[in-house]
């Protein structure tokens, strides 16, 4: 037998659950104290243990499992940890110090980690062991989601709260048709107020997502697969995959059969030691003085907590602190924290903004914020929620500071956070608990000049990344580095000047080449970046018509070579068919190129046009010569420009048609092609208000009806999806072309580089274009002869140039090959 | 090179520095594969297996700033002097080591 007393007895620790509070609190124990224990490690995943949060954002494509490791394999080796993956533990026995696993194994402890998380809650509904039916909580749901958005159309999500609404968000962004059935009658209620939570429904609907509020499933239908659910009220969803988010349950089966004390979850003190001294319970699955967590936050704090007892420490206790909350969809902002709503002795603060879509609550109890809910813009969530921990008497500033912290504290404006008046002890990272001294203080100690850096060693914004932009804001305040505040993004990393700045300046100053602009502003590098030279290629361009030498090593390679380049390095062909029309000819002369060239596929493109695949680069000059031949022109399919005029039969062939559509698409694109603008630039005009042309999901769209033509701006069918504004209504076909062009041109002088008409309109506001365009005559009449006498410069084909006239030869040719 | 001591490389001449337009790149076709040789605005030359460490784009047609390129498929950056992509992206495209005489550039073959 092997002597008791080795001289490298250490203590050994056993943790079940390889999760985010089991691990978080042993990398905690490792800084305290890297010897003491001898650590063994049972996860029930197969995977190593890994950033839970941003499962959202691998289901929406945002992130890949890979990116979400928080420490892989070879952290566990490095640190002398036995990982078993994928071996669960079966049961605890406390009086012999053990816990046996899944394989057979039984291991003995001095100290035993309990952190098995919370299950998901099934309620009791016939069909949720259908094939297709999966909850959200691990990788293995979020593989099942996303091999079903592949093959499967409709999904159907049971419950409002945060986890279903990125559930639902993620499957729409993978193309599924999205429901979601919500037991209440709003929203995240238990988050969010009735206001805020109606407004997320609007934004969610505006996204495609469709709702049954009030809604109580009563079973899932489908024999082999789902195929839909039944509510109680008689209504009905078709549904290919079902996904359960409707709460969680703290995991507290082990501890339960080993005689622990347990109540919702396994019962804790403020050491964190369960009812037995040697068994701790960390994370979701602990319950501390009556409460059980669901966020990182507080379980964090635990993991500090515990790893200090564990590590033989006697003072630090736990305490539960205020959480706040915040949804993870992309380009919505939702942020809450504490109370919600005003109760008998307190007071409700309130500010809407309608058109920016912004909403803001404050609750108020003995001149002391006790809750908020921010919705559209959260940049102040930090301040309201610093102000909530600290209970901080505001009655001085309780008129002003639903306006935000800026205007409450003398900033230029609601949307500022003053990152220099914060107190060092304000935390910034919710998630991680990080504040502003720790962050500040590593970046000098440490040298850190970039945000990578920042986040990889002070770990704030690297769980949920909300406050990213203010540890951004921190790094920049601290390295001494001018920024703005404003949320008004610069043109690029190589400037602190706005695009409004950039733009302005080119005019007044009379600058003329891109070298010009970076001496005049200060450029931080001397040929700029991949995204400030095609934006300065662009505003130069717009700014001096004629005068400016287009640079071509300034665009992204489609524009530079003028075809797009495919995922093998091949490049697709796609001439303008005006409106969508073809002659004979023209068919011929595509038809002979794709023979001769041995092209892949022909194809019938979204926007009405033929596109030709696989052309190799060296052949583009050809190519294009012989279709120029036919009198072919290139359709631009690649450029910030003008794309494609798509349009109906209309009054020529259709029973409903009121005017000649087809016609009119045709002189809007003769009009405006080869134009340049800051981002693509589609347009539809539709014969009838049947719409067959799209027209209102266009950036310039008409709908001809019987007394003219209806004017539609800002439309977008692409990633996020917006419906056009009215501009306005003309009686003629003259000024349907007048206003387009003013419109174009007012989009080209006014918005950012890469902003479509849809983002753009949604800042500036459709009033303020239609009182340029429709309200001032003068000014539309100016913008449209400016647009025109751009035109007169742009109106050549870039292909005949290229195919005939030996322009950028050497773009297309390889040199010679090496020997 | 000096890690390249232990073979023997031999320059070749490829082209004039003028057919290079500044911030601008040609391609060669090789033995290993296409090379890539960017002129860049302080007319350095540079010179890189034309193939992106991340999905094999083609880094010829990406945006040349600095000594760097932005890969045009998916617009990771790799820095032309050592062949690396720039952080937080990971992963290396082999380099081959160029000089500029007199206007002319070459690259260094090996003979292996
Ligand atoms: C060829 C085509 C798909 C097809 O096979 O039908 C296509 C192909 C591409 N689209 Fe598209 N889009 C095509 C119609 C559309 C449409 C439909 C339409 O125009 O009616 C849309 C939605 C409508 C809209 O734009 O509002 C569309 C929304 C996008 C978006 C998202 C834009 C947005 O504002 O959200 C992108 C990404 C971007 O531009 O940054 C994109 C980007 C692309 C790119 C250019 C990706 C790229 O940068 O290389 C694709 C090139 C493929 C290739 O290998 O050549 N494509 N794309 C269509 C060309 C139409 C044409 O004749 O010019
Ligand atoms: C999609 C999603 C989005 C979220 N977004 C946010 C957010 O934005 N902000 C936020 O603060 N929180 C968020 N959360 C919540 C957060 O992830 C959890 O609060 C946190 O992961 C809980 O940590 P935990 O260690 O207690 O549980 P877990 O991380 O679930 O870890 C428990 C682990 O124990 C394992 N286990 C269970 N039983 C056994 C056993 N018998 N033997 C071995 N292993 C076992 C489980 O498999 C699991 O791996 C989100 C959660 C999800 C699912
Ligand atoms: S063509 Fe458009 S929708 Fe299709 S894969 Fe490419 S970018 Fe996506
Ligand atoms: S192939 Fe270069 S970035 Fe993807």
């Amino acid at each position: 037998m092997v002597p008791l007393m080795l001289p490298t007895s250490r203590e050994r620790l056993v943790v079940v659950g390889n999760g985010m509070a089991g691990m978080r609190t042993v990398e905690e124990l490792l800084k305290l104290d890297h010897a003491r224990y001898k650590i063994t490690v049972f996860g029930a995943e197969p995977h190593p243990n890994y950033d839970r949060i941003m499962l959202s954002s691998v289901l929406a494509g945002e992130k890949q499992v890979d990116d979400i490791v928080i420490n892989p394999r070879a952290w566990y080796d490095d640190n002398g940890i036995v990982l078993r993956a994928d071996d669960p533990v079966v049961a605890i026995d406390a009086k012999a110090r053990t816990v046996t696993s899944r394989s057979g194994l039984t291991v003995s402890y001095d100290r035993l980690l309990i952190a098995t998380g919370s299950r998901p809650i099934v309620p009791p509904i016939p069909g949720l062991n259908l094939p297709g039916v999966c909850a959200f909580r691990d990788i293995a749901d979020v593989d099942t989601m996303i091999s079903a958005a592949e093959t499967y159309k409709r999904a159907v999500v049971i419950g409002g709260g945060l986890l279903g609404l990125e559930a639902a968000w993620g499957l729409k962004r993978r193309g599924m048709e999205v429901a979601v059935v919500h037991l209440m009658p709003t929203l995240m209620e238990r988050q969010l107020d009735e206001a805020a939570g109606k407004l997320l429904q609007r934004d969610l609907t505006e996204r495609g997502i469709a709702f049954f509020t009030d809604g109580q499933t009563e079973e899932v239908t489908g024999t082999d697969r789902v195929t839909g659910i039944k509510l109680a009220d008689g209504r009905e969803a078709p549904a290919d995959l079902v996904v359960v988010a409707i709460g969680i349950r703290p995991d507290i089966a082990l501890a339960r059969a080993a005689g622990l004390e347990v109540n919702r979850g396994i019962v804790v003190g403020d050491n964190l030691a369960t009812s037995d001294p040697d068994i701790f319970a960390v994370g979701e699955c602990a319950e501390h003085r009556g409460a059980v967590v669901g966020l990182v936050a507080p379980i964090w704090d635990m993991a500090k907590v515990c790893a200090h007892r564990l590590a033989g420490g006697e003072d630090m206790i736990y305490a539960a602190q205020a959480t706040a909350t915040r949804l993870k969809i992309t380009g919505i902002d939702v942020y809450s924290a504490g109370q919600l709503a005003a109760g008998e002795d307190e007071d409700e603060i309130v500010l809407r903004d309608a058109r920016r879509r912004a909403y803001r609550k404050l609750v108020l109890r003995d001149g002391k914020v006790v809750g908020t809910v921010l919705y559209g813009d959260v940049t102040d969530g930090a301040w309201y929620f610093d102000l909530i921990r600290r209970k901080t008497d505001i009655s001085d500033i309780a008129d002003r500071m639903i306006l935000g912290q800026s205007a409450t504290t003398g900033g230029n404006g609601p949307a500022e956070v003053d990152i220099a008046s914060m107190p060092d002890d304000m935390q910034i990272c919710g998630c991680n608990g990080v504040c502003k001294g720790t962050i500040v203080d590593t970046i000098k100690a440490k040298g850190l000049d970039n945000y990578d850096a920042v986040k990889a060693h002070t770990k704030a914004s690297a769980s949920c990344g909300s406050c990213a932009p203010l540890v951004r804001q921190l790094l920049a305040a601290t390295l001494g580095i001018e920024v703005s505040a404003s949320p008004i993004p610069t043109a690029c990393k190589c400037t602190d000047h706005t695009h409004e700045d950039v733009r302005a300046q080119i005019v007044k100053q009379k600058l003329k080449t891109q070298d010009a602009v970076r001496k005049a502003m200060a450029w931080k590098t001397v040929d700029g970046c991949a995204s400030c030279r095609p934006a300065l290629n662009f505003y130069l361009l717009c700014a001096w018509p004629g005068e400016y030498q287009d640079d071509s090593r300034s665009r992204f390679i489609n524009e530079r070579a003028h075809a797009n380049i495919q995922k093998d390095g091949t490049y697709s062909v796609i001439p303008r068919m005006w409106g969508g029309t073809a002659t004979a000819g023209e068919l011929a002369a595509i038809a002979n190129v794709a023979r001769k060239y041995d092209v892949k596929e022909i194809k019938i493109t979204g926007g009405q046009r033929l596109g030709i695949y696989g052309i190799k680069k060296p052949d583009l000059p050809a190519v294009w010569s012989e279709l120029t031949d036919a009198g072919l022109v290139s359709g631009h399919a690649y450029a910030k420009g003008l794309r494609t005029v798509k349009t109906c039969v209309g009054l020529e062939w259709c029973r409903f048609g009121t005017q000649d559509s087809t016609s009119l698409g045709k002189q809007l694109e003769r009009l405006t092609w080869g134009n340049w603008t800051p981002h693509k630039f589609k347009m539809g005009v539709s014969g009838c208000p049947r719409n067959c042309a799209e027209a209102s999901i266009k950036d310039f769209g008409v709908v001809c009806v019987e007394s003219g033509f209806d004017l539609l701006v800002g439309g977008n069918g692409g990633i996020e999806l917006r419906g056009t504004d009215k501009l306005c209504h003309v009686a003629t076909e003259a000024e349907v072309l007048e206003y387009c062009a003013a419109f174009m041109q007012l989009y080209r002088e006014e918005a950012r580089y890469l902003d479509r008409t849809a983002p753009w309109i949604e800042r500036v506001g459709i009033a303020y274009v239609r009182s340029r365009i429709v309200d001032d005559a003068a000014g539309r009449k100016a913008l449209h002869a400016k647009f025109l006498h751009a035109q007169s410069f742009l109106q050549d084909d870039p292909w005949a140039q290229r195919a005939n006239q030996g322009i950028d030869a050497t773009e297309f040719k390889p040199l010679a090959a090496l020997v | 090179m000096p890690d390249r001591l232990n073979n023997v490389m031999t320059w070749v001449k490829v082209c004039h520095l003028t057919d290079i337009l500044p911030l601008g790149a040609r391609t060669i076709p090789a033995r290993k594969g296409e090379i890539a040789v960017f002129r860049c605005g302080d007319d350095s030359v540079f010179a890189v297996l034309n193939r992106c460490p991340h999905k094999q784009g083609p880094l010829s047609e990406g945006i040349v700033h600095g000594h760097r390129v932005a890969c045009p498929l998916h617009s990771w950056v790799i820095d032309l002097e050592t062949g690396e992509a720039v952080a937080p992206d990971i992963g290396c495209t082999p380099k081959i080591p160029t000089k500029v005489e007199d206007g002319v550039v070459f690259l260094g073959v090996d003979d292996a």
